[in-house]
């Protein structure tokens, strides 16, 4: 299944990178030939293989319901780009 | 002299007192400065902080105290959060990010004694096999073709943590691999590698790239620094969720078990066509000196192996995608403005991100998309069962596999090919056992007619770390390569 422009503009969109017409070109001639090269999967019989989700190694855990960590704000903020007091900030959402 | 210790040897040394750390720190940064504005395998230098570190390492060695690593010198990856010092993944939108806290594994060598000399150079979120996809620039593999000055790609993405080793400008460095890429660097640079089972070291504060492949790792001269660092980054982390409860063994203590009666399985589907006829001969030195050593040498077959690269390239970007849409310009990295939230993401991302980490989110993107998902990515996934059932099932009948490495040695930076797919077949020999969390090591082997190195991969069973590095003793002393780089921190200038 091929990728066309619009298609790549539209993942683009939900990946939220920004791209020029040009980039888009580009990155649709590549990922095309990325999914072509990954379409031999289709080849695979996988009848009834369930999908391998986590390692089995490790099994989920319970810990006591505790506070561990915590009053870091200062830490947590301490990377914002652009923040205003114990806030980070961002063009306005809401009208 | 301070350029001929391994990390074992140096540690016995310290240990001693034949040598400081003052002093043996200081030779290392010294080297750092002579040959590294060439290399370029440091993005961030920690001198100050290192000869600090150093003095008190003395003081503890002084007194007959300090842990397994005291006073050892080594590199960290810049995928590991460091307190208080500037972690890049390599990428322009993480340029000025400061961690306020420590990645797990960092924090265990720190435990145990080790001196960073700094952050070392990787390919952009760890995500290439060449090292140059870093927004801080290529690393040059310190090893040259016999009569030819070009410069060599050290592989990726651990590129700057083996080529730093291999130029000894550090007595040892971390690593991670999601598909290779603690494995492959090793092999280019003539250096040994360890991605050790997924669960055994914690990914807490590693910078995600595939968080079911993703897996912390030692990178040293030898086998044996490999153990002893291994042993100190290992353990069980609550803060992981992947974790494993399971003790973790005194790694070095395994290297003299030897691989008497050992079955050694060569998986015939790695025997691939255009497999250049020097790394065939390689492995075949590589199967006399492990049945010299008295192993049992068996044929097995792993049927899904071609299948691996496409099922790791849909796993991986698919969980990247997902993994990178926290670098969003909001809470921390670098922002480019907007007019809208909309615009500030697209702008921020499309600025801060290289060229290779966005083909890959937008492929993940869409093997996840309503309508792929279970075309691409669930039938990955379960590929990724049947690749996982091929190595439980050759562990029935063998203890540890034999395999070349990577289908190439290091190839200059020109000669990177520019279809994405060629340069995801580097990895073919690696993603396997990425994708069945098996352990796997590299191992330097032998050089290559142009006189680059050639590494030998063992992989073995979950958690048996300890055969591995048995088995790899027993290469590294048959393949004596005793071989030096051309820019190396011992040679002159």
């Amino acid at each position: 299944m091929s990728l066309d422009a619009k298609k790549v503009a539209r993942i683009a969109r939900l990946a939220r990178i920004g791209l020029s017409d040009a980039e888009v070109e580009t990155y649709r001639r590549e990922m095309d030939g990325i999914i072509g090269w990954v379409d031999q999967l289709n080849e695979v019989d996988v009848t009834d293989v369930p999908p391998m989700i986590g390692s089995e190694l490790a099994s989920a855990r319970l810990r006591k319901d505790e506070v561990t960590d915590g009053n870091r704000q200062e830490a947590v903020l301490s990377n914002a780009p652009e923040r205003e007091g114990p806030f980070y900030t961002v063009p306005k959402v809401v009208e | 002299m301070a350029f001929n210790y391994t990390l074992a040897s140096a540690r016995d040394a310290l240990k001693k007192r034949e040598i400081s750390a003052v002093e043996l720190v200081d030779a290392h940064l010294s080297a750092i400065e002579r040959l590294d504005d060439r290399l370029n395998s440091f993005i961030t230098r920690t001198p100050d902080q290192a000869r600090q570190a150093a003095k008190q390492a003395d003081e503890q060695l002084a007194k007959g105290e300090g842990g397994a690593l005291c006073g050892i010198p080594l590199g960290i990856k810049d995928l590991f959060a460091t307190e208080n010092v500037r972690t890049t993944a390599a990428s322009r939108i993480l340029d000025n990010f400061i961690p306020p806290y420590e990645s797990t594994v960092t924090a265990n060598l720190k435990q145990a004694g080790a001196i960073s000399l700094g952050k070392l150079n990787l390919d952009e979120f760890a995500m290439g096999s060449t090292n140059l996809t870093s927004a801080f620039g290529g690393v040059e593999n310190p090893w040259k073709r016999k009569g030819s000055d070009a410069r060599l790609v050290p592989g990726g993405s651990s590129g700057g943590s083996a080529a730093a080793v291999a130029a000894g400008l550090v007595l040892g460095a971390t690593g991670t691999d999601t598909g290779g890429s603690i494995r492959q660097p090793a092999s280019f640079c003539g250096i040994t590698g360890v991605k050790p089972t997924y669960g055994r070291c914690s990914r807490f504060g590693t910078i995600a790239f595939a968080s079911s492949l993703d897996q912390a790792g030692p990178m040293a001269q030898t086998v044996r620094d490999c153990a002893i660092m291994l042993e100190a980054m290992a353990g069980f982390d609550p803060k992981d969720s992947t974790s494993v409860n399971k003790d973790v063994p005194h790694y070095e203590a395994a290297l003299d078990r030897g691989v008497k009666g050992l079955k050694v399985g060569i998986p015939k589907e790695y025997r691939i066509d255009n497999l250049p006829s020097e790394i065939a001969a390689l492995w075949d030195n590589g199967i006399v000196w492990l049945k010299d050593a008295g192993a049992e040498i068996v044929d097995v077959s792993l049927p899904h192996t071609k299948y691996g690269l496409p099922t790791y390239y849909i796993a991986a970007l698919a969980e990247a995608s997902s993994n990178l849409a926290r670098y969003d310009g909001v809470r921390y990295g670098e922002r480019v403005s907007g007019k809208s939230l909309d615009e500030l993401y697209e702008a921020t991302r499309s600025a801060g991100f290289g060229d290779e980490v966005k083909r890959r989110i937008l492929l993940g993107t869409h093997v996840l998309s309503s309508g792929y998902y279970d075309a691409y990515y669930l039938r990955a996934q379960k590929v990724r069962t049947l690749l996982r059932r091929d190595f439980l099932q050759a562990y029935e009948k063998v203890d540890v596999l034999l395999t070349p490495t990577a289908p190439s040695g290091a190839f200059a930076w020109d000669e990177k090919p520019t279809d994405p797919v060629q340069v995801y077949l580097n990895d073919v020999f690696t993603v396997p056992a990425s994708l069945a969390g098996v352990p796997a090591m590299s191992v330097p082997a032998g050089l290559d007619s142009q006189g680059v190195p050639l590494g030998l991969q063992l992989i073995g069973r979950h958690f048996d770390e300890e055969t591995l590095l048995a088995a790899g003793f027993v290469l590294e002393q048959a393949a004596s390569f005793t071989h030096r780089p051309t820019l190396h921190a011992g040679v002159s200038a």
